[in-house]
């Protein structure tokens, strides 16, 4: 490449190109395995229909495409999905990408604070632990996070909902809004907060518990190498060993299993959102399975590989950012 | 009171206490050393010697409580550092005393640019704005003679060059003048030309500053190329203490003689005419190229030659020497001839047969008769095998009998004169020679024709080098093998190779007999290297008597 670019540019958008080939890969993968499962769309309507005669079943297969060869169906669909076309969902009555487009902020919403939350806590705690390792504050960090570890977040969800919601009525009990309240600016703001603050415990803990062993086994590691030592002959003190030369350097598995980690939050999510009657794309795919609303499925599962994979190329350059031995160009 | 100032460092009867349980109760017994201004001191010590403890201690950085000074005193410049608070220490550290450590590559923040981590010493100890930080940071670059200083101020440490990552250590360690350098072991990760280079600055620059110097190290050569005193630690005892002349050439205590009578002297074995043996090993035209990684868009993959063109013989009980920097290909070559790496070109025969060309199969045949012994006698035994097991492994691969093959491993082991006792045990517990003893056994155990040695005595302290040395020339000798022996030591070459080959850059720049090549080498490289060993102006006095 001539054209002068910083070379994070160069970087990022090498990284895009190669994210390509990765989401066709998604969206044939999505299309075949939704084939592959017995009984499509037409099957469902006719089933809520109560019944209908084989002619009209040929009809409506014609209609929707579904009688011609698999491939010219994958054609299709990729086709309309290039411009963000989902279909129509039979269910919603409403096109797929308009079911989505409602469902998703909620769920990102919910993703994005648990995940910060479990980053954040789960760093500072441990480093804390690792600092102190061995003593009762780093005993007690640890068995916090075992626990944490070993908690299902559905036990965890009931287990607070029983607590905060029903014995003490602290906290909305589900959904992303107090209904027919109508609040505005501000008002709204603190509603949806209470209401996402137990949803967000739930899925965050866990993780939460990831990146605090994580974290603690790598500053543990990084504090004993020797350029900690070196900073320290310089006559640094402890804190700024933490700050100037330990974190940075024990962040970069913990940024790695952040963004493998990413998948499996959002499959948390659905367990979450189900429980909490959250609205959002877990939700939605738990009763779309259930409803066997083929394309809002298939647009749930290719929006939130499209997620991962955003997500993956962002903690790349985040990754790229911290660590100055990557090569960019 | 009297005028003359007080020394820069005076240790007296200095003790380190070891946690319990530790293989003994002092790390350090009664250490006393006199550093004056613009003297270096030489500590010399075997692994364990607890040389670098004493570092520790006068910076105030040992892993206490384990480890903690319990007795005599610290004096830096007529003040005791025992008792100091933190906060006081912290001042000294890096202004007033300063440490140069071994491993530059490991030393220096990999995140951080060479630029702020020499500025970090400055905004630690000084109030001086940005911009004269700056300018002091690229001064010092400059004294410690980078090559642009300010395209290395903005470098990241695994961007430059090992000696210039040590340059760099030094250029942060000097950079507020102190008053009391501790190097420890400063040039024993570096190649022999950039260790000469690093000795003489770190003599230069300790000259213009009229610093005292604690310099730490095991190589009796970079002792007579720098010291003007010498301290010879021995498990934490000081033994012997004197001027470098005296305690090198006139060493008084037997642990020192032995220590001494250990360092192999620069005079190749006297030429031996069995040039007529048959050849066994033959490599011919190796070329071995490494695809340096790229990006899929970039398309621009450089790629690194680490071997073109190799070709060489290797007789019947003969050593053939590779000696060349890092960087040189050595260890490719050893890789290449074990068919551990595949080559890109070339052959190499095995008693007549193409190693390389060899099908799997047949190659699991051959390999029996040709065998490596490792550079990290550790790292190369797996930690959960007995070590009868790991030298009977071979030969039951190779469809020996389980419980024959297990005899034969005891009696290899005494054959390497370990015990036989010691078949039961495992790797760790035994010291670093004992377990290169093993490694050797282990490459017996096949029978070889031909083993290919990896700088197999280089993690080894002196004394334990000189018998591993020894060991290997008598097995050679009793067994008719054949050693293709990599080093970049060049004493060790010239104590055990009949022949040798100088690598740089992938080629072989010049190949003979060790002793014409030593005495007089034709290619610049090789003068070069020459010229750079360490204390090759001194030779060790025969201590013979004692060196058993």
């Amino acid at each position: 490449m001539t054209l002068h670019m910083p070379p994070i540019l160069t970087y990022a958008l090498r990284r895009l190109v190669q994210a390509i080939p990765v989401v066709i890969l998604i969206m044939i993968g999505t299309f075949l395995l939704l084939k592959l499962a017995p009984g499509d769309t037409v099957d469902a309507l006719v089933g809520d229909m109560g019944g209908a005669d084989a002619a009209f079943i040929a009809r409506l297969r014609a209609e929707y495409g579904l009688d011609q060869p698999i491939w010219v169906q994958l054609w299709r669909y990729m086709v309309k999905l290039a411009s963000f076309d989902f279909g129509w969902s039979f269910v919603y009555e409403q096109p797929v990408a308009t079911v989505l487009m409602d469902r998703v902020g909620t769920t990102l919403m919910l993703m994005a604070a648990s995940l910060s939350i479990a980053f954040t806590a789960g760093i500072v705690l441990g480093a804390i632990a690792a600092r102190r390792a061995y003593s009762a504050t780093d005993n007690l960090i640890s068995i916090l996070g075992l626990v944490f570890y070993a908690t299902p977040s559905f036990f965890l969800s009931l287990m607070l909902m029983l607590v905060f919601s029903v014995k003490l009525g602290w906290l909305p009990v589900g959904g992303i809004k107090t209904i027919a309240a109508f609040y505005t600016g501000w008002d709204h703001v603190w509603d949806v907060v209470r209401h996402l603050i137990m949803p967000t415990t739930a899925l965050s803990l866990i993780y939460l518990a990831f990146y605090l062993r994580l974290m603690r086994a790598s500053v543990m590691e990084v504090a004993d190498l020797d350029y900690v030592r070196t900073a320290r002959a310089k006559g640094a003190r402890e804190g700024r060993l933490m700050t100037h030369h330990i974190m940075r350097n024990a962040l970069l598995p913990v940024v790695t299993l952040l963004g493998l980690q990413f998948s499996t939050v959002l499959g948390g999510s659905i367990v979450v959102e189900t429980i909490f009657t959250l609205p959002g794309l877990g939700q939605l795919a738990y009763q779309s399975v259930v409803q066997r609303d083929m394309n809002t499925l298939m647009g749930i599962i290719f929006l939130c590989a499209i997620i991962v994979v955003v997500v993956n190329f962002l903690t790349d350059l985040l990754y790229a950012r911290l660590d100055s031995r990557i090569e960019l160009a | 009171m009297t005028k003359t100032p007080p020394p820069v460092l005076d240790l007296c009867k200095l003790e380190i206490s070891l946690p319990k349980g530790a293989d003994r109760r002092y790390a350090l017994e009664g250490l006393d050393l006199t550093i004056n201004a613009g003297e270096i001191v030489c500590l010399v010590g075997e692994s364990g010697s607890g040389k670098s403890l004493c570092a520790g201690a006068i910076m105030g950085l040992l892993p206490e409580p384990h480890v903690r000074v319990t007795g005599g005193a610290i004096r830096f410049m007529g003040e005791e550092l025992r008792g100091k608070s933190d906060a006081e220490m912290r001042k000294l550290r890096g202004a007033d005393i300063s440490m140069i450590f071994q491993e530059p590559m490991t030393a220096l923040n990999p995140q951080k640019t060479v630029g702020w981590q020499i500025d970090e010493v400055l905004r630690l100890h000084t109030k001086m704005t940005k911009a004269e930080r700056k300018a002091r940071a690229l001064e010092m670059l400059e004294r410690v003679h980078i090559p642009e200083p300010a395209s290395a101020y903005n470098a990241y440490p695994h961007q430059i060059s090992g000696g210039q990552r040590q340059r760099v250590m030094i250029a942060m360690s000097l950079v507020l003048s102190p008053k009391l350098i501790i190097a420890d072991e400063p040039t024993t990760a570096l190649d022999v030309t950039t260790q000469l280079q690093i000795l003489k600055l770190i003599r230069e620059l300790q000259e213009e500053e009229g610093a005292g110097v604690l310099f730490i190290t095991h190589d009796f050569g970079v002792v007579a190329e720098i010291a003007d005193k010498v301290a010879v630690l021995c498990r934490g005892e000081l033994v012997e203490s004197g001027t470098t002349d005296a305690v090198l050439n006139r060493p008084q205590h037997p642990y020192t003689r032995a220590l001494i009578g250990a360092v192999p002297a620069l005079t190749p074995p006297p030429v031996t005419a069995a040039s007529d043996a048959p050849v066994v090993l033959k490599g011919t035209g190796l070329k071995k190229t490494f695809a340096a990684r790229g990006g899929l868009l970039s398309g621009k993959r450089k790629a690194v030659t680490a071997v073109k063109d190799l070709t060489f013989e290797l007789r019947q009980g003969e050593t053939l020497g590779v000696v060349g920097e890092s960087g040189s290909g050595k260890t490719t070559v050893s890789r290449i001839v074990t068919r551990l790496l595949e080559c890109d070109h070339g052959s190499v025969e095995l008693d007549g047969t193409d190693l390389l060309a060899a099908t799997p199969k047949e190659l699991r045949a051959l390999r029996q008769h040709i065998q490596m012994v490792f550079q990290d006698p550790m790292a190369s035994l797996n930690p959960r095998k007995r070590v009868v097991d790991l030298i009977a492994q071979g030969p039951i691969v190779h469809g020996a009998d389980p419980k024959k093959a297990r005899e034969d491993a005891k009696r290899l082991l005494e054959l390497v004169e370990l015990s036989p006792a010691a078949a039961n045990r495992f790797p760790h517990e035994f010291s670093g020679g004992q377990r290169q003893r093993i490694g050797i056994a282990r490459a017996l155990a096949m029978e070889p024709k031909v083993i290919v040695a990896d700088e197999p005595v280089s993690a080894l302290d002196v004394s334990v080098q000189a018998q591993v040395l020894k060991l290997l020339a008598d097995l050679r000798d009793r067994l008719k093998l054949s050693l293709l022996f990599v080093t970049h030591d060049l004493r060790v070459a010239a104590q055990l190779c009949d022949r040798i080959i100088v690598m740089q850059k992938g080629e072989i720049v010049e190949h003979g007999l060790t002793a014409e090549v030593f005495a007089n080498p034709q290619h610049p490289y090789t003068q070069n290297l020459l010229s750079s060993i360490p204390g090759r102006d001194w030779t060790p006095p025969s201590l013979r008597t004692d060196a058993a």
